[in-house]
């Protein structure tokens, strides 16, 4: 399959998760490294950031199941199963990394739900799939970019705008496989 | 007065298929016809904040005592955590209010189809 314009899908998947493995590094080690300054928080500002992260790990717990829908579909061909995988693997750590940082902060992380509903009814083809799985990632970037300005840690804003660009890639790379400008404009909103 | 006119006039403007691309932002964590991250907005006209079954609500939410219809949709998408503090959603809000009268708009729009039992 060769929507992804590189010479092989493999090229185009060692290109991208080359790229996406910095940026969750850099997520994780500014997450995770123990900052002192989370520990200055004020309980209010400590609690407004914990319940931004608690939204923000509920979606991407909820990204994991769809992602796990996909590929349990049957109608992804090899390649694109193969990057559903490598993208379903990005909202774990995503997951990760935000349940750490919560109880870090003291608080108490949300837990996977045991079913999600998905509409796996409109689900035919590949094609179906990768355009659900573009609307979940579009939506994911939105709503990163709307919880960036809310964070009282600037870390923290520093943190999602990094898991903004790697949501920002998987929309790009599931618009190309779609035939679409993977990067229609300028700005996101 | 003049800013509550002003009001009115943007939201009986609402275009539903801008609306609809509005709508794809919300795509992370809602859907018309199930509760996902966040509640299903199937009904939500006319409903009281924080009463659909099944779904988690922040304190806060059910606290809110809001109705919602497009005065008090407006407000809160403008600015959630100001509307309701303590909100769970955790959204900058929609600042534009032709967008956030568009987004109304296509939110009438689908209350009243099909796939929202209708």
């Amino acid at each position: 399959m060769s929507f992804f314009a590189f010479s092989s899908p493999q090229v185009a998947r060692r290109a991208f998760l080359g790229k996406s493995g910095l940026l969750l590094s850099g997520t994780a080690i500014a997450l995770l490294s123990g900052r002192e300054v989370l520990a200055k928080q004020a309980g209010g500002s400590k609690a407004g950031d914990v319940r931004i992260l608690n939204t923000a790990l509920s979606a991407e717990l909820e990204a994991v199941a769809a992602y796990q829908v996909g590929a349990e579909s049957g109608l992804l061909e090899k390649p694109v199963l193969a990057l559903a995988g490598q993208f379903q693997g990005h909202h774990k750590e995503h997951a990760d990394v935000l349940a750490k940082t919560i109880r870090k902060l003291g608080g108490k992380a949300v837990e996977a739900k045991s079913k999600y509903a998905f509409p796996t009814e409109g689900l035919k083809n590949q094609a179906d799939v990768l355009r659900f799985a573009a609307g979940l990632e579009k939506g994911a970037v939105s709503a990163y970019l709307g919880a960036v300005p809310l964070f009282q840690q600037r870390d923290l804003a520093k943190a999602a705008a990094s898991i903004l660009g790697d949501e920002a890639m998987h929309w790009a790379v599931l618009r190309q496989a779609l035939g679409e400008n993977p990067v229609p404009s300028a700005f996101v909103s | 007065m003049l800013e509550g006119a002003v009001l009115l006039a943007a939201l009986a403007a609402g275009d539903p298929q801008a609306g609809e691309a509005v709508y794809s932002r919300c795509l992370a964590c809602h859907s018309l016809e199930v509760n996902r991250t966040g509640p299903k907005h199937c009904g939500v006209f006319g409903r009281r904040a924080g009463s659909v079954p099944g779904y988690d609500y922040s304190p806060a939410m059910k606290r809110s005592k809001l109705v919602w219809n497009e005065k008090t949709l407006d407000r809160f998408l403008a600015d959630p955590g100001k509307t309701v503090p303590g909100t769970t959603m955790t959204y900058a809000g929609v600042p534009d209010a032709k967008e956030r009268a568009d987004l109304i708009a296509y939110l009438r729009q689908e209350s009243a189809a099909a796939r929202c039992g209708k």
